[in-house]
Formats: structure tokens, sequence, C-alpha cells
């Protein structure tokens, strides 16, 4: 909590002197209570809530499930949704990697396929993305993964559209309807915050273990940013335009149809750019619960230690996410083209037609040759076993493992140990004053209500010990990447070409499967706690360097110049100008890194932890929905706390620099 | 393509007389697989046996634990590896509920308990047993274990006991969990790289064999009883205190409509039966050879034709 409360300025403005009063006396409170508790002088049950006051949370949601799943037939309905959807990703298997299903057309052959993308590419971005395009599906095939992809890009292109559609529905509804809206917010704010393994497990006790359960998940994830970007790019909507589709007569469906939508259309396109990225984050982690294709591979191949050909797989993810990324940040800055009249009409379709006829000649072609079809693994290029030599004999370098030891003498067993043995020990009761002191301090008597209200929910759930644990990995790690990450963004932020790069670098570090990072992490540092936060780190300093550097640039250019006017050294322009402008922007990327943490924290239960994410993995084998739905709240209320504390301080903070 | 039109013609004409005598449905017979090589492979093998005789065979990955439940149901037809330490508890309670039915074992034996590459021995000449091991415990300390040395155990939910049973041998080691395989075999990996000495969590039959040579601890013979009588075993007071049993079964499991279903696949499941060293072999074609898990089967058929075909006749 140290940590956090860094990023504010001592002195506050003056309306939060009382606040900040509050603040003291809660946290006040807590010190007495620990004191109390470390003196012996506190009674067992002000230390942790006793078992016996732990309301059957997991029984009565049990219950509650089984009640919706069998006696209101939820369970029929979507068994029945599961037939059809069964059938739509039953059509797509058969085409992408011939499942034996109907039209019992496919496979198409690989060839085929990466013409149309270079095709598609060159539509959308000239002659780069066309090359991205074939690129990425020649690489998949000639690196053997071509069946593993298809079998993600079969779910990925049912789930991604599926989404669009819902997330499109709900988004327009809504924004017509106040009512819809405000019951939407906050169910988004807790899907957005809900670990994954959340989704997994009633996805499949409702639609079935494999592929559909994997939509199905995949879907619900990736609809919360479209319904958001939906709703603000109606918002956005020009009056004008508007009159001007009333005064020629549109109706209701018409202005919607030909006006809203079509004005929208940028921010529309941001929000499937969002759809297909978290659509094929979620693809490869639904490998969770039985769903082929690369993510499962993935982590075959980590069982059977074979690290070359999982980086190899994490590398076809990138690239695949890289492409998908491209092309449809490409098709949000192309604006439609229209032809002359009287332009033939293969002129105006050019692109379809020459993507049509290289798909019919490459099909063709693979009826006679076999490797223009598929490419088997003896005759792919794959380099597994060299890469593992590689990571082997990198390991072995004696200045890396002395690093290594130094790192989990020193600051496992000095810094980190300590500090969730310290967290561990303080009361639940301070625990709870804190946190509420926390947000106090930074938010105000509202934020700190509600994070009152969560926390102590949290310490009912009777899993506050492992709850603790999974927030000691996420504030340990995000101040990590807090001391590395932003010495890192201001160093780059001063120029455009590093503050490009670093950009490049973030992109990519996100678009890699999370579970990627853990090999490294347990190679590196053994299954110690160090190798669970090395992981997080990675992942949470994305969001943290990217909005850095995003906030120092933004700082408006008149700012910096009265600085240089007034004489001020780089160092105080940075500390008195660019930095308390940034840090608003800065905060809001906080929030992101520590959203980012808690979500892979429960990744890192792979390497084996005590905390929530051990726990909900446990639950992925069994069919204790309740138990998996109270341990995902539990992650996401702390989530939440923070989430809404952060974002209205930085909110607040923006308003009183008349930034907004 | 044309491999697969090939293996289907083949799969038909072969299937002609059984076409005659079974009356198997044609509707797929659901395999799960899960996620380490052997099972795979196997998996494979069993499925392209049900294709050569006409029958429609679909894969479906699974978790290994989940799957009985999904064999009770009938979404999936059967399960080729129920081993005894790891999946007996779930396929005993799967069994308890109904549904699913045990189609015998495999000639092959599992033993899972603690085990060290053989690396380790140089540094600790009177291994395997598990005294010895005890007094060399500092050469496993690491640095959060302090004095004591470190025994890295299975993901807690495999339920290993190793913390019972360092309590109730008093052994000088602190048991810490791993999260996954995974992270088990990435720090064997690790401590290969300079020969450090180290004692985990390891199974037989299993392609790990095959990469780090290495042995398993000799604990006190498990006697049973072991697990739930304290008087068994060399410590009086406590449970535990034995080493895994040497010889755990490897089983088949079926959906108890299987055999209505499809009688004659099923007449085949209960003749197939594994051993070791095929398992093995299954593991090392995707684990050393790295042939993909369909090739690997393909390959092991081809050149086991003796073994299975006598199963199918």
């Amino acid at each position: 909590m140290a940590a956090l409360s860094e990023g504010a300025p001592a002195g506050f403005a003056a309306p939060a002197l009382g606040r900040n009063r509050v603040a003291v006396v809660l946290l006040a409170a807590a010190a007495v209570l620990t004191v109390a508790q470390y003196g012996g002088l506190l009674p067992a049950a002000l230390h942790r809530v006793p078992e016996s006051a732990v309301p059957p949370f997991a029984p009565m949601l049990d219950a509650a499930f089984n009640f919706v799943k069998d006696d209101l037939g939820l369970l029929a309905l979507t068994r029945w949704l599961t037939e059809g959807l069964q059938w739509v990703l039953d059509v797509t298997a058969n085409l992408l990697f011939g499942k034996r299903r109907w039209p019992n057309l496919g496979p198409i052959p690989w060839t085929a396929i990466a013409a149309v993308a270079g095709v598609v590419g060159y539509y959308l971005g000239g002659w780069r993305l066309a090359l991205l395009g074939a690129g990425v599906f020649i690489w998949t095939a000639l690196i053997g993964q071509w069946k593993d992809a298809m079998e993600t890009m079969s779910v990925l292109v049912v789930a991604a559209p599926l989404a669009f559609a819902i997330g499109l529905g709900l988004g327009i509804l809504a924004w017509k309807h106040r009512a819809v809206d405000a019951a939407l917010r906050p169910i988004l704010s807790a899907l957005q915050t809900l670990p994954f393994f959340t989704y997994l497990l009633p996805a499949v006790i409702f639609f079935k273990v494999g592929p559909t359960a994997g939509a199905v998940a995949t879907t619900i994830y990736a609809i919360p940013p479209m319904i958001l970007m939906t709703t603000l790019g109606l918002q956005k909507v020009p009056a004008e335009v508007v009159e001007a589709g009333e005064m020629s007569g549109a109706t209701r469906w018409q202005l919607l149809r030909h006006v809203y939508l079509p004005s929208a259309r940028t921010e529309i396109l941001v929000g499937v750019n969002q759809v297909i990225m978290l659509c094929l984050a979620m693809v490869v982690l639904t490998a969770f619960i039985g769903m082929p294709g690369l993510g499962a591979k993935l982590l075959s191949m980590m069982g059977s230690f074979k690290l070359g050909r999982s980086f190899e797989i994490g590398i076809t993810i990138v690239l695949l996410a890289v492409m998908l990324d491209r092309m449809s940040k490409a098709w949000v800055v192309k604006q439609p083209v229209h032809h002359e009249k009287g332009t033939s009409w293969w002129r105006c379709h050019i692109h379809l037609v020459v993507g049509t006829v290289l798909f019919a000649a490459f099909c063709v072609l693979g009826q006679f040759v076999e490797v223009a079809t598929e490419i088997g693994r003896r005759q792919s290029f794959s380099q597994g076993k060299l890469i593992d030599t590689w990571i082997k004999s990198f390991l072995a370098i004696d200045a890396v493992q002395a690093v290594t030891g130094f790192l989990r003498a020193f600051v496992n067993v000095q810094i980190l140990i300590p500090f969730r043995n310290f967290l561990l020990s303080i009361p639940t009761p301070a625990f709870i004053l804190a946190v509420m002191a926390f947000a106090m301090w930074l938010g105000g008597r509202r934020q700190a209500i509600v994070a009152g209200v969560f926390f102590g929910l949290v310490a009912l759930s009777g899993w506050w010990d492992r709850s603790v644990i999974t927030l000691y990995s996420v504030l340990s790690a995000v101040a990590i990447a807090a001391l590395i990450g932003l010495p890192l963004a201001i160093a780059a932020s001063r120029s455009e070409r590093w503050s490009r790069r670093i950009l490049l670098a973030c992109d990519t570090a996100q678009t890699f499967p999370s579970f990627v990072y853990l090999i490294p992490a347990i190679m590196l540092f053994g299954i110690t706690d160090i190798a669970v936060i090395f992981s997080i780190l990675i992942f949470a300093m994305v969001p943290l360097i990217r909005y850095t550097v995003e906030g120092l640039r933004t700082v408006p250019a008149e700012m910096t110049e009265a600085a240089d006017m007034a004489g001020a050294t780089a160092m105080q322009k940075l500390w008195k100008v660019q930095l308390p402008l940034a840090l608003p922007t800065m905060a809001v990327g906080f929030n992101q890194a520590l959203m980012f943490a808690f979500f892979m924290v429960i990744i890192a239960a792979f390497i084996g932890t005590q905390d929530l994410g051990q726990e909900l993995q446990r639950t992925l084998a069994g069919t204790d929905l309740g138990k998996n739905f109270v341990l995902g709240l539990c992650v996401a209320l702390m989530a939440l706390t923070f989430d809404l504390v952060i974002l209205k301080w930085a909110k607040d903070r923006k308003r009183a620099l008349g930034l907004d | 393509m044309k491999k697969t039109t090939t293996a289907l013609v083949a799969g038909i004409l072969t299937a002609l007389p059984w076409a005659v005598m079974a009356e198997d449905s044609s509707d797929p017979i659901v395999i799960p697989v899960h996620n380490w090589s052997s099972q795979i492979v196997m998996s494979n093998v069993v499925g392209q046996i049900f294709e050569e005789m006409g029958l429609n065979v679909e894969y479906v990955t699974t978790d290994s634990q989940a799957v009985y439940e999904s064999v009770r149901l009938g979404d999936v037809t059967l399960e080729m590896e129920v081993w005894e330490g790891a999946f007996g508890a779930s396929f005993r309670a799967a069994m308890e509920k109904g549904g699913i039915v045990d189609v015998g074992d495999h000639d092959a034996v599992t033993r899972e308990d603690w085990w060290y590459p053989m690396w380790t021995k140089e540094a600790c000449p009177g291994l395997p047993s598990w005294e010895a091991l005890n007094d060399c415990a500092e050469l496993f300390q690491t640095a959060e274990t302090g004095e004591k040395g470190r025994y890295l155990d299975g993901p807690v939910d495999w339920l290993k006991h190793g913390q019972e049973r360092v309590e109730a041998l008093d052994m000088d080691f602190v048991v810490v969990n791993a999260g996954s395989a995974a992270a088990l075999w990435a720090e064997i990996g690790a401590a290969e790289a300079d020969q450090k000495p180290i004692v985990v969590f390891n199974w037989t039959p299993n392609f790990a064999e095959a990469v780090w040579p290495g042995e398993f601890v000799e604990f006190p013979t498990w006697v049973d009883g072991c697990d739930k009588d304290p008087s068994v075993g060399p410590n009086p007071d406590a449970l535990y205190d034995c080493g895994n049993p040497a010889d755990g079964y490897l089983k088949k499991a079926a959906w108890d409509g299987m055999e209505d279903k499809w009688p004659s696949a099923y007449a085949v499941l209960e003749k197939i039966s594994f051993t070791n060293p095929q398992i093995a072999e299954m593991a090392r074609l995707v684990d050393v050879d790295e042939l993909e898990p369909e090739e690997a089967a393909e390959e092991w058929l081809a050149t086991n034709e003796d073994v299975w075909r006598s199963w199918v006749e």
C-alpha cells in the first residue's frame, strides 16, 4: 500500500483537508489494533473472522445456481443453444482443419488462406500489410503448427463476430435507454475484474466441455469493451448530423442504420479491434477447459518441458495477434472508397476478384500437391531443440546464476517474505481500516465506504489469508514494476523515436500469451514468490510504461515552453511541470497495471502459490461452482476497490488541473 | 488430405468383415486426451485401431480429473489411463455415482514417489535409501528453506501427502508444492544446468525418465492401511510413514453405455493392454523424436502390428 500512496502529492487541495484527517484517524485505529495484536491483547475473533461466523456463501451460491440451472431450466436452454453453436463451430472446424462434419469440404489448404490474407492485407494497408498477412500464415504452416492454429481460429472466427454483434446490440440499447445503461455498468466492471477462471467453469457446466464452452467464455470475455465503445461512439455523434438525417425524413431505424452507426464508425471499429485482441488472448487461455488449439498445445509442450517449442508457439500467437491488430486498425483508418459512376463491376471489386481467384487456384493446387495443403511435423522447420539448448546455456552462465541467486537470497528472503508475513500478521479489521484510510485519502467518503464493504465481504468469504497473499503478490509486483518501468518510460518519452519503439515493445509484450512468461520465471527463480512476482511484473509493466509515455508526451506544449522560459533545468521541468501534469494519466496506467496484475496472479498459480489462484485452479477440475464464484468474487472485489479509488482520484486531479 | 483418404479406404476395406458382424453405432466414439504425451499417443493408437475397424472416432481435450464426470455422463466414451495414485479417487467417486465401468488393467504398473535425477546420487552416494537422503538434507537446502532441505512436491490438489510423510518420519525437509507438472520439470531443468542435487515428486511411466535418468527414493515399503491406520509402518503414531505402492494399477474405464452402443469396440477395449516399455516407447516418439501425437500413433501401430492385431482378431 505504501507503494501506491507514493503516487499522490503530499499537499492536496483545500477541500481534501478534512478527508485527510479522517484518513489519519482510520490509519491510527488500524495501527492500534495491529499493535494490540502483537501485544497479544486482541481477542482471536478480532484477528480473523472466526470460521463459525463465515456465512456459507459457497453452498448458497451453489443452491442458487442449481435452482437457475435445473428448476428454471436454464441448463436445458443453454444445452439447446450449445447444439446450435456446435453446428456453427463444426462448420468452421471442417473448413479450417477438416473435422469430419458437414459440409465436409475442408481443410482449406494453407496456401489458399495465406493468399487471401495477403490480398486482404493489401486492400487494407498496401504491401506492408499484405506481407504481414501472408507471412504470418506461411510462418505458421512452415513451423508445423497449422492445425493447432486453425483449431484456435475456428473458434475465434465464431466468437469474435458473436461478441461484436452482442456488444453492438447492448451498446445501442444502453445508449438509448438510461435504465439499461445503469444496469449494465456495474455488471461490466465486475466482468472486467473477475478472474478468467471464473468464466471458465460456468461455461463448461452450461455449454459442455470443449470448443463450445471455449467459444462462450471467449465471447463473454470480449463483449464489455464493445459495449463501451459503441455507447461512446454513439454519444459523440454531432447533433447537426442527426438533424440532417431527421430533416430528410429518416425513420428511427434508418436514422440508426444510416446516420448514427456510420458516424460512430471509428469508435465501433476500435471496439472491433479490442474484441479481436481479447478474443485471441482468451481463446488461448481456454486451453484450461479443454479447448484444443495453440493454447492446448502450449500447455502440453510446457508440461513436457519443451521450452523451444513452447516459445515457437508463443511467437505464432504473437504474430497472429499483431496481424489481426494491425489489420483491424488499418480498417479503422481506412475510409470507404467511392468509385466514379460507370466503373466496371470487377474494377470496383478488384480485391475481391483477385482474392477469389487466388483462393480457388490454391485450392485446386492443394488437390495435387500435398505440401500445399498441409505440412506435417517431419517437413516443418521447427527449431525447438536448438532453442532448448540456447535457453539452457543461457541459464548456465555464471553471471545469470549469480544475479538470480542474489535476488533469491536478498529480495525474496529479506524483503518479499517479511512483507508477506507482515501483511498476514495484521488483524483483519485493521487491514480493512487501512484500506479505507487509503480510499478516503485518495478518493473520498463514498470510496472509503465502498472499500470497507468490499473488503468486509472478502473477510466474510472465509478466504482472507489467501486474499491477502494474492494482494501481496499484486502489490509487490506493481511496486517493482513501477521502480523499473517509470524511469524507463520517462527516459523514453524524451524522444519521439524511443517513445515509438517502447510502445511497440509494450504492444508485443501484451500480445504474448501470458503463461509463456511462467516458464522462464520458474527456471530463473525456482518455485518461489519471486518467480510469481517476476511473471506478474513483466505483464504489469506494460500499461505503466505506456500511460507514462503517453501522459508525458501529451503535456501541453505551452506548459513546457513556459517552464523553459522561466529557466527551469531539465530536472526541474520534469519534476515541477511534466510529472504533475502527467500524473492523472499515469494513475490510469497504474490502475491498469493493478488490474493486469490481478489477472496474472491467478495464472501464476501454475508456478505454485498459496493464494486464491491456486484454489481457483483447483475448482476447475470439479463442478464446485459456488466455491469458484466466491473465490472469483474475492479477486474482483479487491480489484474493483482499487479501480474505483484510483480512477476517482485521476478524474478529480484532471479536473483540478484543468486537463479535462 | 490424401493421407486421410488412403487411411479411410484402407479402413473401409479392413472393416468389411467387421461391418457384417457387429452392429456398432456410427456415432463417433469420443476419446479424451489430456496434457501428457503417453496418454495422448495411447488415445490416438486406440482411436486409429477403432478407425481401422470402420468406426468413427473423435478426440476431445479434457481435464484429467474432470474427465470421469464426462465419462459418467456419456459426453466422453472412454478413458485409457486411470492412474491409481493420481486419479483413483476421482474414478472411485464416479463409480459410486454410476455410469462408468472398469474395463480392466493394463499390464503396466505405475509408481509415484519421491525421485531424484542421477546426478544427485554423486553428491549423496547413500541413495536411494531414505535415511541416506535425510542425512544429506543440507545438500537440498535453498535460500528459502534455511537449514533444511527442500522437497518439491506435486501440486497441492494431487494430494501426495509429502508434508505428512516428512512429519511421520521426522525428516529434515521442507515441502514446497509446485503449481503444475511444468513447474516440476522447469525446476529439474534448472538444477540440471549446474548439476545441483534435487529431490522432487515424480512418477513412472513418464517422459522424464528418458530426459533425465533417475531413481525413486526407497521409503519403508508400502503396507496396506499405511494411510488409514497409524500403527502400520515404522512410526506407530503416524499415518503416511511408508512409501507409495511400487506397483499401482493403470486402468481403462468406459461409459457404461459403450458396450451396447459399440459392442465390438468395447470387446477390443477389454483386450487392450499396454506394458511399461510400450508406454515409454509412445512417450519417447513424441517427447524425444518430436513427432506429432497422430504421427507417433501411426508409427507405433506400424512397428507393433503383432501386438495390436491380436486384440482386434
